[in-house]
């Protein structure tokens, strides 16, 4: 494929590859976080890892925003579209996460009506063909899906779509960044920083990895050889002892961000006092919900919404693995109460999140050898 | 995921633990049936090794092969059935009349049976026009032609609107096992060769084009096809080196891999580079965050060969009309056992699993 196999070429993969082993010291070990679940995802479909030298390890990050969302927030969503006469709809990968009571995806199988969508405004489509139904968006992601949502409240109120809400669980990216950063017992060397977020928000809201933490940070694309280079640009960071925030995917990311984007989000959304990540528990400032212009789109106003909460299990140590602390296998519950079949934490929800990466392949990445 | 050596007691002891977890019987302990037990992953063989095989108690079908084998008088006959629920009924390339022939012929084909004759029930939804039944009737009889299959036995039943998708069809196709053939899922051997007889995931790229879910427009037409030719043609060639053949359909190239990896205790691998994909069905994948090895095909079979034959297999499979495209493909190893393991364009290598649910979209 014509722009994109460019930035796939294997021989150009080599050359990084030599590069990074020559900026590594070899007695040390660098330990480095990418953010966003869509590099979790390059890096396992392009077998990144596979190029690195023995000494650089990449730790999955808390950017994969179908698996943070905790367990009560799935049994709400549930909840509404068990109710009469609703149509839910949401993004494929959130049908599969597992709320106390089982996934969207069995919820569907028990009579509700759930339906896939691939962008809200799908969801608004559906809610204009069934007037007679209450459609309602469960809107996810960071700031990478926001703008959208926000677009599609705009029109569903330009429009005067009467059947349409959205439940909001979006997130920011920031505060559960400074969560982990905040940590005393983080180990981590610098970070990957996440390309789909930085579109819309730009490389500013990450100046305080470097200046208050000390910490480099390259903003990267989604190919491999985009994630290669950014590693480089961290590494050569180290190397010199400098540490800012790079960008990488500047054919994407202005540094100031989409202005237009931001200030729809603005417009619909406000910050909620604190959200709950799973695994992650309450994070201040993190979650975003409709503000009070667009109260009446809002699904958990328009609805009863049960809005238990579920704790976490005592025993999920999904914070220490994101933060670098543990590894998978040191997990209390890893292997034994939490499985990929029935997964406890965000690390095991998401088939590319450290501990299912591991649960499924740790014996290959143990040994690396095919013989 | 790049490791130090050194394998702590600890880690040793969980390792452990997967391993006795993923040895054990697959379990059905799901409350309801959902999508995914029907997608061909891993819900799928839950509901085979944990309700079905059980339940039947019989050797043949527990040896988990397309099609189960009755033998009379020394004769070797091949049996097996499916059912056909495709929406919509007719996509580029092809119509359910035609999967209905076409899948279950290749399910004999592949288990080394010459396909003689074939049953065809028809569940029709009160409403269907007789237009789009009269099209699919002669569907189904040229395609058995061109199959050089008969069409013996028959049922129809019709069901009220709402309880069917048009029309499902479900035939059972008997087969007379080729003394050619030698075929187990549990005989592949380090070294032996894999061989794929075509471009792959047109057929599963089609009809969710033909949905219209994705506004996508692009020209794939499914790759609905008997396999009997290709069967026939690798039998002549290479006969007791074929270890085994499977048709990749629903679940992709990938769900046969690693079934028959389990099957045969081997590992695989996989050169990426070297799989045929149609450019289309590439950028479509692409697009829809979908990983074309897990899409499926209406006439595509994976050959596991012998390594000395695998040569002489290929020329024989691009010699047959639909089959130019063959290509060897990866090559079966010994450990790490029960895994499937793709050398990737890029130059790193990774684990293609077995699915867990349907292939779900990411959102990013």
């Amino acid at each position: 494929m014509k722009f994109v196999d460019e930035f796939r070429d294997p021989e150009l993969g080599r050359a990084l590859s030599g590069e990074i082993l020559s900026l590594v010291e070899p007695g040390r070990h660098y330990k480095l976080m990418e953010v966003c679940g869509g590099h979790t995802h390059s890096i396992y479909k392009y077998g990144v890892d596979d190029l690195l030298p023995a000494n650089v390890e990449l730790v999955h990050g808390p950017g994969c925003p179908v698996c943070v969302i905790p367990m009560g927030r799935v049994d709400d969503g549930i909840a509404l579209a068990h109710e009469d006469g609703v149509i839910f709809t949401c993004f494929g990968d959130m049908m599969r996460v597992p709320g106390s009571q089982g996934s969207l995806l069995e919820a569907k199988a028990a009579g509700a009506d759930i339906r896939m969508v691939y962008s809200p405004l799908d969801a608004l489509r559906i809610a204009k063909q069934n007037p007679d139904r209450e459609v309602i968006f469960f809107a996810i992601g960071f700031e990478t899906t926001a703008p959208s949502t926000a677009l599609t409240l705009k029109r569903a109120r330009a429009e005067a779509v009467p059947n349409f809400s959205v439940m909001c669980s979006h997130v920011t990216i920031v505060p559960p960044l400074r969560a982990l950063l905040e940590s005393p017992d983080l180990r981590l060397d610098g970070f990957i920083g996440p390309g789909h977020v930085s579109t819309v928000v730009g490389a500013r809201p990450f100046e305080f990895i470097p200046a208050d933490y000390g910490k480099p940070i390259a903003i990267a694309g989604f190919e491999p050889l985009d994630i290669l280079q950014a590693i480089v640009m961290i590494l050569r960071q180290l190397a010199d002892g400098r540490c800012e925030v790079e960008n990488q995917y500047t054919r994407v990311v202005p540094y100031e961000g989409n202005l237009r984007a931001l200030e729809v989000m603005a417009e619909v959304f406000e910050l909620r006092p604190h959200f709950e990540w799973r695994g992650l528990g309450f994070i201040s400032h993190s979650g975003l919900r409709l503000s009070e212009a667009y109260a009446d789109l809002d699904a958990e106003r328009r609805f009863d919404v049960p809005g238990v909460r579920v704790a976490d299990p005592k025993a999920c140590q999904c914070g220490e693995v994101l933060k670098g602390v543990i590894k998978p296998w040191e997990c209390k519950v890893f292997g034994t109460a939490c499985t990929p079949e029935r997964p406890i934490g965000t690390c095991m929800v998401s088939s590319e999140g450290a501990c299912a990466a591991y649960y499924n392949y740790g014996r290959f990445a143990r040994e690396r050898e095919v013989v | 995921m790049s490791n130090p050596a050194t394998v702590s007691e600890r880690e040793q002891k969980i390792l452990g633990i997967i391993e006795t977890a993923r040895g054990k019987r697959a379990k059905f302990r799901d409350s309801h049936i959902t999508m995914a037990h029907g997608a061909g992953g891993k819900a799928t063989q839950t509901l085979i090794e944990g309700l079905f095989v059980p339940a039947f108690a019989s050797a043949t079908l527990g040896a988990m092969a397309d099609a189960g084998t009755v033998e009379i008088d020394g004769i070797e006959l091949a049996l097996t059935t499916d059912s056909y629920v495709v929406k919509p009924l007719r996509f580029p390339g092809g119509s359910i009349g035609e999967l209905a022939v076409n899948g279950t012929v290749n399910d004999l084909a592949v288990s080394g049976a010459r396909p003689l004759a074939l049953s065809l029930s028809l569940v029709l939804e009160e409403g269907l026009s007789a237009e789009d039944l009269r099209a699919e009737v002669q569907a189904i009889a040229d395609t058995a032609r061109a199959a050089g299959v008969e069409i013996i036995a028959g049922d129809t039943k019709v069901v009220e609107r709402g309880h069917a998708d048009g029309m499902y069809v479900c035939t059972t196709g008997i087969g007379r096992r080729d003394p050619r053939a030698t075929l187990s899922p549990s005989a592949l051997a380090p070294g032996d060769r894999i061989l794929l007889s075509g471009s792959i995931g047109e057929h599963g790229t089609a009809i969710m084009l033909a949905r219209n879910e994705f506004e996508l427009d692009a020209s794939i037409e499914s790759d609905t096809c008997s396999l009997w030719p290709a069967v026939d043609a690798l039998l002549d060639a290479v006969g007791p080196d074929l270890r085994c053949l499977r048709d990749a359909t629903r679940g992709g190239v990938a769900s046969v891999l690693n079934e028959l990896a389990r099957a045969s205790s081997v590992a695989m691998i996989v050169r990426e580079g070297d799989v045929p994909v149609h450019p289309a069905v590439a950028g479509a994948a692409e697009i829809l965050g979908i990983d074309p090895m897990y899409v499926a095909n209406e006439g595509k079979l994976v050959a596991f060969v012998a390594p000395e034959s695998a040569e002489q297999a290929l020329r024989a499979l691009r010699n047959v009309n639909g089959c130019e495209q063959a290509a060897e493909i990866g090559e079966v190893r010994t450990t790490p056992s029960g895994m499937v393991l793709v050398q990737t364009s890029f130059g790193g290598r990774r684990v293609m699993d077995q699915l867990v649910g349907d292939p779900l979209p990411r959102i990013c």
